[in-house]
């Protein structure tokens, strides 16, 4: 909302500065987001006097002298010709920038020196007329700078209204709020007062005549009060000053008196107005009315618009002609030649406007005011004032008024315990002051018993509890002054949610590895699975990627891309976010997952190591582990293989909890292979929580095992005995079945077992690689013999060759 | 090797020979090789003169053995130590053997690094936690009565435009605020509640360097007997200082549906101090959250007595706050993922 700072002055005649009016409104009323002084532009111009004069011959320009203030006579030559000797004028002097942009030097002209410049309108900015320079009636001194003697300057200040406040959505309306604050009373803007009066209205209920004209209301559910005032005889031409100003000062652009007007009241009083070309409405009536299947009109902005019975229209005898509460239409548009205007100042239901205005997608001053609510009490006395304002701009006659529907009741009274609002502001706030500033902002309170009866004033639409008269006696008093000292608190009775506690711990371990967390859009093109298995957005930002994702990898693999394409092939990201996955009847689950993507060196390049390795499948496997670690402390972890691009599944204490996989990526050739690890963390339950008390709140999230503490092992005190075994085994037998047999055998006096070398090629049988495996023994209580050792090994040798094929390597 | 051939005393005088022999040579040495010939013919492994005398303790009764090798043991220490201490004072100013150039880097490891957004959330976590709060969390679809209806939201109201939503649904929206959570744990749990509630929300936002149709929030919920605006404002300047260092908050009027009173909380400009700058468009402040006190219909939504139990609640943006600290001028760098900007956060 724009609000003019002169305009809101002629309705609360305050006298605080722009600077101060802005800070106020802030802290009690709307924040004021906007501050822009107008005509900022005209701040250097002086006021000057021109002392001699004489023509320049065989030209249309005149040199004078000219007195601007400074003690010394300028030299002046100006082509304008009303140049009048005695006279002042808007003088820009030398180095002064105008309105349009040029610059303004001394210079010759035709021989003669010429120091600055006189102005007429045209070149201030001021209207059209540039038939001669503007003539300044004025005692002011020269010197004076011209927005000392001109009413130019004005401050327009943008405020932030919300949608529970229309009542602020005008000058009046502001200016209530203003006079709340500051004391002084809100008044008629001068300007309005000589504005002529209008007939007594014909009232109905549903219908009136008068003269000729009718209107008739076919719901007053939809419309509830209509007011038509018709004047007759007025001439459509441009606006006078003051009127252009108040409109230009709100950012609106001056149309014709006539329009002008109309926006006056709305942007005024809140109230929108519409007028129609009498003679253009068939049969001089009014009926408002739902549209006609298959109807149409062309409204005000040139566009045909398909109407349907959803839809308020405003029809003569014949056909729609306005879309009600949202935009005038053509067939009944003022033009030129209007004399006879019907003016329409009514109430519309807001649900009614919302439809149309969101079915059509127009969006008008007027719409938005009807969607938030008008002050439907005063719609007969603001159809006074338009009436009397166009009369008054366009001349002509108000002939007549009609006013259908029923006066509006009073709102409820709403109940207030003044020690409530003690209460709830922690700060001592006497009945006597809740009462004075509700009745300084147009309640009405009533004392009864130990409570208050407020009623809101009709312009009010958002107080209907105790607790909206609180914030009204808060914000006028001012937050500022209510107290902000920490008291002690009762601890919460709500425990952390483990998934927090889970997401927390995984993502210190991952930083802790050289990751870097991501928090990427969870939208998706969805290529990789079939649609119907994804989560559809009904209406999607962007129609490439409608889904939401069902795996973390999915768009890591897109932000891997992302840093391929910008040439960044060391890529080390993780996310922990949702996964959304398509449930019956349209439900959806949501898992909490991390998701990692590795790709690139395993290290930063080093001098002594310029080409460190990529990244393989053992540091994503590795990553894994270290998730599952971090999520299920304690907890068995065992990683078994997978096929094809799953690697490996991550299982822990026997529950598939995730993957580990190759990430295929639209890749360059020089990037590395992408690997990735997917872990669910845990479910995020979305069934609606039952009545407080009667729900068991489980959070659906597998914890393992209890963490049971690690028990000390004694640190050896004897040495410890290995050996390597070096073996050829073949391909069908995996390392972990190697292992397993190793273990099986060796006994309990086997400490580590560590696969230190795999080799492949020359020297073996076809299908086999050798593996080597070192074997540490330790005894707790006494150092292991030689002999012992050696058992062990022939023992191992004997098992691994008769049970899966496993032969020592003798080359 | 059973017959003992040496008597501990013998022993000991061998080791006084060796220690009074070998001091003197280690002072007398005076360069790094001389210092290494030294060490070799005393100390050496393979051939030095200590490495035959305990080969010379196997030949001592056994009786003797253990204090012969402790009286050896402390020779050789001592010797040892002269020798090193010979070594670090005979050594240049440099090691030209094994670091040839110092001032070559580090052999580093990748860093790893929060996302800005997360650092901020976890900044916060921590600051309210010292206040008794905890962290709950809620799912992303929800339900329209728990993100609207629930929250006071006036049915086809502009208020609802404020949201502008996505549905997966007639039944299911993404939320559009993290404020669900407030009804489902206060339907789960029972006053006093004090928690923070971090997460991600969505509206249909087009995705420019301002707007991002997805981004993190968090909200706080205190709810209690006796709860006042008084309370709200105390905790919230106190986060402020916390969070901003020391600074000035500011307290204005606002509009949520769920709140009432509502109030949006500022704070100084970091930049200007207050007197008016580009970043803090000539205001002086910078907006940080909204806030307000529960509204009643909201603990009625929940099954909670309005009038028993009252209760302040706030949502933040962590991403604004995240742009504003780190000078960030468009928010979509915080979700491409660049790892070149992410690693500027990594340190």
């Amino acid at each position: 909302m724009n609000i003019s700072h002169e305009w809101l002055k002629a309705f609360v005649p305050h006298a605080l500065t722009a600077e101060q009016l802005r800070d106020l409104m802030t802290a009690h009323v709307a924040t004021v987001e906007g501050f822009e002084r107008t005509r900022a532009e005209l701040e250097p111009f002086v006021v000057a006097q021109v002392i001699e004069s004489e023509r320049i011959p065989e030209t249309r320009l005149s040199f004078n002298k000219v007195d601007d203030g400074s003690g010394t006579l300028l030299e002046v030559v100006c082509g304008a010709p009303n140049v009048t000797v005695g006279a002042k004028y808007p003088f820009a002097r030398s180095g002064t920038t105008m309105p349009g942009g040029m610059l303004i030097e001394r210079r010759k002209i035709r021989g003669f020196a010429s120091n600055g410049m006189l102005c007429s309108p045209r070149e201030l900015g001021l209207g059209d007329d540039h038939d001669g320079i503007l003539e300044l009636r004025t005692d002011a001194p020269t010197g004076t700078p011209l927005l000392e003697v001109m009413p130019l300057s004005d401050v327009r200040l943008v405020m932030d209204v919300l949608p529970n406040r229309p009542d602020l959505l005008s000058h009046q309306g502001v200016a209530r709020d203003v006079a709340a604050v500051t004391g002084v009373a809100t008044q008629l803007p001068p300007e309005l007062t000589g504005i002529p009066a209008t007939p007594t209205a014909m009232r109905g209920d549903t219908s009136a005549v008068s003269g000729g004209v009718s209107v008739r209301l076919e719901s007053v559910a939809d419309c509830p009060r209509y007011c038509a005032v018709v004047i007759r005889g007025l001439t459509v031409g441009p606006s006078p000053d003051w009127l252009r100003r108040r409109i230009e000062a709100i950012g609106s652009r001056s149309i014709n008196n006539v329009v002008d007007a109309t926006n006056y009241v709305l942007h005024g009083f809140g109230q929108p107005v519409h007028a129609f070309d009498l003679s253009k409405l068939a049969g001089n009536a009014i009926v408002v009315r739902r549209a006609r299947a298959g109807e149409s009109l062309t409204t005000l902005d040139g566009t045909a618009r398909k109407l349907d019975p959803s839809m308020l229209v405003i029809a003569d005898e014949e056909q729609a002609t306005a879309l009600a509460g949202i935009m005038g239409g053509q067939p009944s548009e003022v033009s030129a030649s209007t004399t006879d205007v019907l003016l329409e100042v009514a109430t519309f239901a807001p649900k009614v406007v919302r439809g149309a205005r969101r079915a059509l997608g127009l969006s008008t001053d007027a719409s938005y005011r009807y969607e938030r609510g008008i002050d439907d009490a005063a719609v007969s006395r603001t159809a006074d004032i338009a009436a009397g304002l166009i009369a008054l701009v366009g001349g002509g006659t108000i002939a007549l008024k009609l006013d259908v529907g029923a006066d509006v009741a009073a709102r409820p009274p709403v109940s207030l315990k003044p020690e409530r609002v003690s209460r709830l502001l922690g700060d001592a706030v006497s009945a006597d002051e809740t009462a004075r500033l509700l009745q300084s902002l147009g309640f009405a309170v009533v004392a009864s018993e130990a409570e208050f009866r407020v009623t809101p004033p009709s312009w009010r639409h958002d107080v209907s509890r105790d607790v909206d008269l609180v914030e009204e006696v808060a914000r006028l008093r001012g937050y500022d002054r209510l107290p902000d000292a920490l008291t002690g608190a009762r601890p919460s009775t709500v425990p952390d949610h483990p998934l927090h506690l889970i997401a927390h711990r995984v993502r210190q371990a991952l930083a802790g590895r050289g990751l870097l967390e991501v928090r990427p859009l969870p939208y998706t093109r969805g290529s990789a699975v079939a649609a119907d298995a994804l989560v559809r957005v009904r209406n999607p930002i962007g129609d490439d990627e409608p889904f939401l994702r069902q795996e973390l990898l999915f768009t890591l693999g897109r932000r891997a891309e992302y840093n391929l394409s910008r040439m960044q092939g060391d890529v080390r990201i993780f996310e922990i976010g949702t996964a959304f996955l398509s449930g019956a009847n349209g439900a959806v689950k949501e898992e909490i997952r991390v998701g990692a993507l590795i790709m690139g060196a395993r290290r930063p390049r080093h001098f002594t190591e310029p080409e460190p390795p990529p990244f393989d499948a053992w540091d994503a496997k590795a990553l894994a582990e270290a998730i599952a670690h971090a999520t299920w402390p304690g907890a068995r972890v065992v990683l078994v293989a997978g096929e094809a691009d799953l690697l490996w599944s991550v299982m822990v204490e026997g529950t598939d909890r995730g993957s580990v996989c190759a990430v295929p990526l639209d890749a360059p050739v020089w990037a590395k292979r992408a690997f990735g690890i997917e872990i669910t963390l845990g479910k995020m339950p979305a069934m609606p929580v039952a009545a407080r008390g009667a729900h068991d709140y489980s959070h659906g999230v597998a914890q393992g095992p209890s963490r049971t503490p690690v028990r000390y092992a004694a640190l050896p005190v004897h040495p410890a005995a290995e050996f390597d075994l070096a073996l050829i085994v073949p391909d069908a037998v995996a390392a972990a079945t190697v292992e397993e047999t190793i273990r099986g055998t060796a006994g309990e006096l086997l400490e580590t077992l560590v696969v230190f070398d795999e080799y492949r090629g020359e020297g073996l049988p076809a299908g086999t690689r050798s593996l080597a495996w070192r074997l540490t023994f330790r005894h707790p209580e006494r150092t292991l013999r030689d002999k012992e050792i050696e058992g062990r090994r022939a023992q191992l040798l004997k098992t691994l060759h008769t049970e899966i094929g496993v032969v020592a390597r003798t080359n | 090797m059973t017959d003992p051939a040496l008597t501990l005393n013998e022993f000991t005088a061998a080791l006084g020979s060796f220690e009074a022999e070998a001091g003197p040579a280690v002072a007398a040495a005076t360069e790094a090789d001389a210092l290494e010939a030294v060490r070799a013919k005393y100390l050496g492994r393979a051939h030095g003169w200590l490495k035959d005398l305990s080969a010379k303790l196997g030949q001592l009764p056994k009786a003797d053995r253990a204090a012969a090798g402790a009286a050896f043991n402390e020779v050789r220490l001592r010797v040892e130590a002269t020798l090193d201490a010979r070594r670090v004072a005979l050594a240049p100013v440099r090691d030209a053997g094994a670091l040839a150039d110092p001032t070559m880097p580090a052999r580093e490891t990748w860093p790893g690094g929060v996302h800005p957004v997360t650092q901020v959330i976890d900044e916060m976590i921590e600051i309210f936690r010292e206040l008794g709060f905890t962290v709950a969390l809620g799912p992303e679809a929800e339900s329209p009565w728990y993100n609207f209806g629930s929250l006071n939201f006036p049915a086809d109201h502009p208020a609802m435009d404020l949201h502008d939503t996505l549905y997966l649904s007639d039944d299911l929206v993404l939320r559009t605020h993290t404020s669900p959570v407030q009804v489902r744990t206060l339907q789960a749990y029972p006053p006093p509640i004090r928690v923070l509630i971090p997460g991600n929300v969505h509206r249909r936002d087009p995705f420019d360097a301002s707007h991002a149709p997805t981004f993190a929030q968090v909200e706080g919920l205190v709810v209690d007997e006796g709860i006042s605006f008084a309370d709200l404002k105390a905790t919230l300047t106190h986060f402020a200082n916390r969070f901003f260092g020391a600074t000035k908050t500011r307290f204005r009027p606002s509009y949520f549906p769920f709140t009432e009173p509502s109030a949006e909380m500022d704070v100084l400009c970091g930049v200007c101090r207050g007197s008016g700058c580009g970043v803090c468009k000539q205001s002086g402040w910078i907006e940080i959250l909204g806030s307000g006190l529960v509204h009643p219909a909201v603990l009625e939504s929940a099954g909670v007595d309005s009038e028993k139990y009252t209760g302040w609640a706030f949502g933040m943006g962590p991403a604004r706050t995240a742009l504003a600290r780190h000078g960030i001028p468009d928010i979509r760098l915080l979700y491409d993922s660049d790892v070149r900007f992410l690693g500027q956060f990594a340190k």
